[in-house]
């Protein structure tokens, strides 16, 4: 008796499984409609499925688009990642140009180790020095980034009270206090660091994972561009998002009069375009315990909604456990490489 | 697309500067360089006019010859007629621009 044909493809943590072509279509649709049951949004057209099945059962472990296709990549702690991550002793003005000339990127960013605002703010013009220093070297754009991280804010470590401890205590008109407070704080450092890196020609200013600790942090983001942009209108900003959905750790916080829990992507564009920033980094959360032809039609879905609404470039956060890359730390190109063909063809993203 | 080997640098500068999704930026870096959409994702096309023109390479013999980082810069700037803040701070610092 014939077995069935199987195809090889990964699990959300990057485990390999075997599936049949049926169980493939499955999850594809399955994916799908989770992703348009949640976020209100149209489900993928049947072509668009077919096109993520041929994509995914593709011969060859890398895959690639047709080169009149091929989009830009920012990133996010991206020099730091050789001395950091790889433990190769070399300066971060150095693994920028390692990156524009060895790597092929289209552009870095210059970040601390301890990658958030609130840490850098305290060593800002030593940083800006890092930043001219690379600056004067390389040709590619260059961007200062770091993460708003608001939960930094709280005690111990910060000023304000932790509303993690409030609320579960019951006390929440404190823990919202709270959180608006940090946002003030937040917004403050951020301002102060993004004005460093301009006066030393910074092309970019990143906000990676805005939303992380919920509404507050992804109000901070917000907050702080508009008034980068007011200031620096030549500073180009972008935000990166932490998750597929804002959550309401406040619950009650707005930008321009929307509401901004329960915000998903093709929402989220909208505020971030309002704030004036340049580049949008939309995210969807891998599912660990779902196959990549799962997630990567869940993915598709939003990330398109996302695209067609957009007026200011999309560029999806590909990385460690988002956009359906699974949750494991050494990144599998076969994945990887399926990921950015779906999400150039299918969602016309702008960038990775 | 590959940075200063083809023409990601310069279609990411007008992401950044702009706010063009893709199509529109790489259209506009090509008409600014009298080139089609192909051509400027094309590595060997954009090496000879990347080294022609002086906007700066991946590899560079003799380095004395090349034009790289801030010269490259400048050199962008004028092309695609947009502002680069390094490229205007540097103007500032070294006493070529009030």
């Amino acid at each position: 008796m014939n077995e069935e044909k199987k195809f090889f493809t990964r699990m959300g943590d990057g485990s390999i499984v075997y599936m049949t072509e049926a169980e493939i279509r499955a999850d594809i649709l399955a994916g799908s409609m989770d992703a348009a049951d949640r976020g209100k949004i149209p489900p993928l057209t049947e072509e668009e499925m077919i096109h993520i099945y041929d994509i995914v059962t593709m011969p060859g472990g890398v895959v690639g688009v047709n080169p009149r296709d091929t989009i830009v990549t920012s990133n996010d702690s991206g020099s730091d990642k050789i001395s950091t991550k790889c433990g190769i002793p070399t300066e971060r003005s150095v693994n920028a140009m390692i990156h524009e000339r060895v790597l092929g990127a289209d552009s870095v960013d210059i970040g601390l180790e301890d990658y958030n605002y609130k840490t850098v703010k305290g060593v800002a013009k030593r940083e800006a020095a890092v930043l001219k220093n690379a600056l004067n070297k390389t040709t590619i754009p260059l961007f200062y980034g770091a993460m708003p991280n608001l939960g930094f804010y709280t005690k111990p470590d910060g000023p304000v009270d932790n509303w993690a401890v409030l609320l579960p205590e019951g006390k929440i008109k404190e823990a919202l206090a709270a959180q608006e407070e940090a946002v003030e704080h937040a917004v403050r450092d951020i301002v102060y660091v993004a004005e460093q890196m301009y006066d030393i020609g910074a092309d970019g200013f990143q906000l990676d994972t805005s939303g992380a600790a919920g509404d507050a942090d992804f109000l901070a983001a917000l907050k702080a561009t508009e008034i980068i942009k007011e200031r620096f209108p030549d500073l180009g900003v972008e935000i990166g998002m932490a998750g597929e959905f804002v959550l309401g750790m406040h619950g009650k916080l707005k930008y321009n009069d929307v509401r901004l829990a329960g915000l998903y992507p093709h929402q989220q564009v909208k505020l971030v375009e309002q704030a004036g920033a340049s580049i949008f980094g939309a995210v969807v959360n891998t599912n660990c315990n779902m196959t990549f032809p799962w997630n990567i039609a869940r993915v598709c879905t939003f990330v398109k909604a996302c695209s067609e609404v957009a007026t200011i470039p999309v560029h999806a956060n590909a990385g460690m456990g988002v956009c359906a890359i699974p949750m494991c730390e050494n990144s599998p190109a076969d994945i990887v490489s399926r990921v950015d063909k779906c999400l150039i063809e299918i969602c016309k993203i702008d960038g990775l | 697309m590959g940075g200063v080997r083809t023409a990601g640098d310069m279609v990411l500068r007008m992401q950044l500067a702009k706010k063009m999704r893709i199509n529109e930026a790489k259209q506009y870096v090509a008409d600014k360089l009298g080139l089609t959409k192909d051509e400027i994702c094309d590595v060997v096309t954009m090496a000879e006019v990347r080294e022609d023109r002086g906007f700066g390479l991946a590899n560079f013999e003799p380095y004395a010859e090349s034009t790289i980082g801030m010269e490259a810069k400048f050199r962008i700037s004028e092309a695609l007629d947009i502002k680069i803040n390094s490229v205007e701070r540097f103007k500032e610092r070294a006493g070529l621009k009030k």
